[in-house]
């Protein structure tokens, strides 16, 4: 009973504190009534007349984009008028009426129907979606003399991306497409400019990397719309900050004939001023068509692209990683140089191998070169005299002194996917391989072979290093913004002896202009012109000893996969570096046969800023070049379709 | 001294299924029902006359949500009072979950997809609390529940929770949750001094931290405090935060006494009003029916509220009826806040508008709840395993 006492007092008490509770829960409904009533009963009449007011919407607008063009002003990525249509789903009478009259003015696919309609599904009434973009103007002038027929469809000019140079320079640019749901996520700043309809971001080159510059600031207009919620005028218009235009290190003339150069070649080439780091010229062969991709590019391209053994869609210039062979062997003789280990005079004498423990090392010449010294080492690129002298440095001193020429880490430049490429050092071995280093492979870093890996701007930085001789000359892609030049930014010293620096001059210089040199058809006859270079050739694949034994198969013998690389690094003129070049020509054979001739021709182009005259080439090769001359002013003649379409474009 | 009594208890098969039906809270199923009508109303005028996007869907899942409600409420209470722990362990454990998803990165779900609806942990937990705090007092006995020592377990029981859902970061469940186990700690009889403590540390706490501003040991960053300033006055800022609150006060204001009409209400319509679905729907409601229409929405939750706590006032059990007033005052907290925050009365928290806001989480949540109080209204009789 006692039991029963203690639970009515306890459900009492219940009862007490819920009816306390549901009073004040009532109070504070009557403080909601009270303020209901404030605000539609007492002061309504004011509220309704701000209401009348309240016809005012603000809504973003897209900035333009910002332009690029080459360092002579000419338009690399530019902004054409764009006319679009948008369908606003709550002015309509009926979609479907709207789509069927459409239909009668321009042809609208199934397709384009389909993805509005899944659109308008997912978005409210108000919200304007694109319905067609790319309108040609006679198609967007009959919409707009039918607009009163046409509620809800919105007529618009806006702005599309174009790119003048399509295939010649979507390696530097890059594209922009419509931006993902997964872009909008990461983007921090919640820039309204990505949710508009038509919303482009760079995905590529210098769009992407230069992104922030390009885009702008959102501006907003102030509409005033009717009680039907159509737009009456525009109140004011606020356009935002337009993309900053941007000016690229780019020589467009430069550019073109680099890549017209490499045409068929899976092939780079990076051009770089040896004092500012300017890169005047990245080609990278073949390319593509970047204006493909604004809109969306079609499965079968995309397939296509992807097909292609020539692999178009990796920029060779900058993400393309190649043992650099021979090219490399200035690093291995700088170091013996710089280290006092080797004298510039020592010779060693190459019987065509080197034995180290129980292995032979090989020369690329059977036969041996004898007594080798380092101007003739690098003349002849001796492979012997190479390995005896990275035997002596070894690899932490070789790989320090590589890190200062740029090996081994990715270049900084304004471009995104950049490799770094390697330089392998006992660390890096047990890390990335668990295993030990070995002197062997000292002697094939030694050539530029094992695991060290270069992409052609590395090579070109290296190359422009040697040249400059003072500092650590870094690329860079943008030279200007809104037309001011950004200033270079300084370099950190080279910090190398400038007399060892001249004996590697001095020898690249014999390669190119010294009778028996590697790169001696490939010079350049015009003594105020001379280049001094280096040939590099990179195995691809193995050559075991039963084929050394028989005959090392020649390039031409073995399918085009499986042939060598061909390299060249080379800078000029010689008395007054200005310009520096790496050129690799992929599955292309000799360096000196595939990829010095097209150094030189490239680097002629840039010295002579133009046509270079014949008297320029060796005699030897004049009628070749007139010949080619003439072939390609009879092509240009006939039919010029680039030029068409830089036309149209301006 | 308080004791364990156990003693032969009138079974659930002992009341006949006719009889349940019989005693469901009928007065209140309809009253919820007309709710959610009012809930299509609006959705189909905010969608311009339409059923698509919103109406169609929130028809299906109240549907939906009520014949959950009555099949919980014939339930018998003491299978809920059996899981009433297992299930608040599981939110828990859920909770921690999509929390330790959402920091290491493999994808921040607040949510589990249950295919008809996403179940959000935080959603389960506001009614796993209040069922866990009735289990809790239902098992102590009455001169220990304003000791101190006993006042802790369900004050621990309920930060726990509410500190996982603010990190989250949703501030407003997070003072659900704390505000649901406060009505069931009050309704359970804890001392009013506990009650007033914390209430003036509250205050006390809030007038520190304005008093800050500017000082050196300043207690909340600038932009907190401009968050605040936007709150007590949004014409400072009516672009930013401010927007949604000035657009709603202007649409609520101009609806009047009688209302625009139906689907006439041009600040709603004109896009003005953002959320217009979600979190501002009453603002339509009050644009298009004017003060009728509001104040009789806001009615018809007051009368809910009344029929739910007299309800449990007939409860002889102790779970029964602190689970029925802890249901009944989440459902005030919930159309309370709301209310206030379009109105300009509070900040903007994002809490719906019970059964009339577009969304699936918060309403089936709601459903079960109800659902939970007609069962302890249905088997209301006294549980003999009660601490007496």
């Amino acid at each position: 009973m006692m039991d029963d006492a203690r639970e009515r007092e306890r459900h009492a008490r219940f009862s007490r504190r819920a009816l306390v509770l549901l009073g004040g829960q009532l109070a504070v409904g009557g403080v909601l009534g009270w303020r209901l009533w404030q605000l539609q009963v007492l002061e309504g009449e004011a509220y309704l007349n701000l209401a009348e007011e309240n016809r005012v919407n603000l809504q973003p607008v897209a900035p333009e984009r910002g332009e690029i063009f080459d360092r002579a002003g000419r338009p690399i990525a530019v902004n054409l008028p764009n006319y679009t249509l948008k369908l606003i789903r709550e002015r309509t009478d009926s979609t479907e009426a709207t789509f069927a009259r459409l239909r009668k003015l321009i042809d609208l696919t199934p397709r384009e129907e389909r993805i509005a309609l899944s659109r308008l599904r997912r978005t409210r009434g108000f919200v304007p979606i694109p319905l067609k973009e790319n309108l040609s103007w006679e198609a967007f002038s009959r919409i707009n003399a039918n607009a009163p027929s046409l509620p809800g469809v919105v007529p618009e000019a806006t702005w599309t991306r174009f790119y003048p140079e399509a295939d010649g320079l979507v390696h530097v640019v890059g594209y922009v497409a419509a931006v993902t749901d997964a872009e909008i996520e990461r983007d921090r700043s919640n820039d309204p400019i990505l949710r508009l309809p038509n919303a482009r971001i760079g995905k590529n080159g210098i769009e992407k990397s230069a992104e922030r510059n390009l885009r702008g600031a959102a501006g907003a207009r102030r509409v005033e719309v009717n009680a039907a919620g159509r737009e009456i005028r525009e109140l004011s218009r606020d356009e935002g900050r337009r993309g900053d235009d941007l000016t690229l290190t780019i020589d467009l003339d430069l550019q073109r004939y680099a890549m017209e150069r490499l045409k068929g070649e899976s092939a780079a080439a990076v051009v770089m001023d040896v004092i500012t780091g300017d890169i005047v010229a990245l080609a990278s062969t073949p390319g593509y068509d970047p204006n493909k991709f604004v809109f969306g590019i079609s499965t079968t391209d995309w397939n296509a692209l992807r097909a292609d053994d020539h692999d178009p869609l990796r920029n060779k210039a900058l993400a393309g990683a190649y043992p650099p062979g021979s090219t490399f062997k200035m690093m291995t003789a700088l170091a013996g140089l710089e280290t006092g280990l080797v004298g510039p005079s020592q010779s060693w004498f190459c019987g065509g191998k080197m034995r180290l423990g129980r292995r032979d090392f090989h020369c690329w010449k059977r036969g041996g070169h004898g007594s080798m010294n380092l101007k003739s080492g690098l003349k002849y690129s001796c492979d012997v005299y190479f390995y005896e002298v990275a035997k002596k440095v070894g690899i932490r001193k070789l790989a320090e002194l590589c890190g200062r020429f740029g090996l081994g880490e990715a270049p900084e430049i304004e471009a995104p996917n950049v490799k770094a490429g390697n330089m392998p050092t006992p660390e890096w071995m047990l890390a990335a391989r668990g295993e030990r280093w070995s002197g062997g492979e000292t002697l094939n870093v030694g050539i530029g072979q094992g695991a060290v890996l270069s992409t052609p701007l590395q090579l070109a930085v290296m190359t422009a290093r040697l040249a400059n001789g003072r500092e650590q000359v870094s690329p860079r892609l943008i030279k200007g913004r809104n037309g001011v030049d950004v200033p270079v930014k300084p370099f950190a010293p080279l910090g190398v002896d400038p007399r060892n620096l001249a004996k590697i001059h001095d020898a690249m210089n014999a390669v190119s202009n010294e009778a028996g040199g590697t790169a001696f058809r490939s010079q350049i006859f015009d003594d105020d012109w001379r280049i001094a270079g280096k040939t590099g050739t990179a195995q691809v694949r193995r050559i075991t000893v039963a084929e050394r034994a028989v005959r090392v198969r020649k390039n031409e013998e073995l399918p085009w996969h499986l042939r060598d690389h061909a390299l060249f690094v080379a800078y000029g003129p010689v008395q007054a570096p200005r310009y520096a070049i790496g050129v690799v020509v992929e599955h292309g054979g000799s360096g000196s046969k595939a990829a010095a001739p097209v150094a030189r021709d490239i680097l002629l182009r840039a010295f002579f800023r133009g046509e270079p005259p014949l008297e320029a080439y060796p005699p030897w090769i004049r009628p070749e070049i007139e010949a080619a001359r003439k072939a390609a002013e009879q092509a240009r003649l006939s039919t010029d379709p680039a030029g068409a379409l830089r036309g149209q474009a301006l | 001294m308080a004791r364990y009594v156990p003693r032969p208890s009138l079974s659930a098969a002992e009341i006949p299924f006719s009889r349940k039906l019989l005693w469901l809270n009928w007065p209140l199923t309809a009253l919820l029902a007309v709710v959610g009508g009012v809930g299509f109303l609006m959705l189909f005028s905010v969608a311009g006359g339409s059923l698509d996007p919103w109406a169609r869907d929130q028809i299906v899942r109240f549907s939906l949500g009520f014949a959950v409600m009555i099949l919980v409420a014939l339930i018998d209470l003491k299978f809920w009072r059996m899981i009433a722990l297992p299930f608040y362990l599981i939110s828990l454990a859920l909770l921690v979950v999509v929390e330790v998803a959402g920091v290491t990165g493999m994808g921040a779900q607040r949510w589990i997809n249950l295919g008809v609806a996403r179940l959000q942990p935080s959603e389960l937990m506001k009614i796993a609390l209040v069922m866990v705090l009735a289990l809790y007092y239902q098992n102590l006995p009455s001169n220990r529940i304003s000791n101190p020592l006993f006042v802790l377990p369900p004050i621990l029981l309920a930060v726990i929770p509410a500190a996982l859902v603010a990190k989250q970061p949703d501030l407003g469940t997070a003072l659900l949750l704390v505000g649901g186990a406060g009505v069931v700690m009050f309704v359970a009889g804890v001392s009013w001094w506990y009650f007033a403590a914390v209430i003036s540390a509250a205050g006390g706490a809030v007038y520190a931290v304005i008093l800050s501003r500017g000082t050196e040991w300043q207690l909340l960053k600038d932009y907190q405090f401009r968050r605040i300033e936007t709150f007590l006055d949004p014409s400072q800022d009516p672009l930013g935060a401010g927007y949604h609150i000035t657009q709603s006060t202007i649409a609520i204001g101009s609806g009047g006494l009688a209302g625009k009409g139906f689907m006439q209400g041009s600040q709603t319509h004109l896009s003005f009003l953002p959320e217009a679905h979600t979190d501002f729907i009453f603002t339509t409601l009050a644009e298009e029916f004017g003060f009728v229409g509001g104040a009789g929405l806001l009615g018809l939750y007051m009368l809910i509220i009344c029929v739910a706590t007299i309800g449990a006032l007939r409860i002889r059990n102790t779970f029964g009826r602190l689970l029925a007033a802890g249901v009944a005052s989440t459902f005030f907290f919930f159309f309370a806040i709301n209310m206030a925050m379009v109105m300009g009365l509070a900040p903007v928290v994002g809490v719906p508008l019970p059964l009339v806001s577009y969304g699936g989480t918060s309403m089936l949540t709601l459903l079960f709840g109800f659902g939970l109080l007609m069962s302890a209204q249905i088997h209301a009789e006294p549980d003999l395993r009660d601490y007496r």
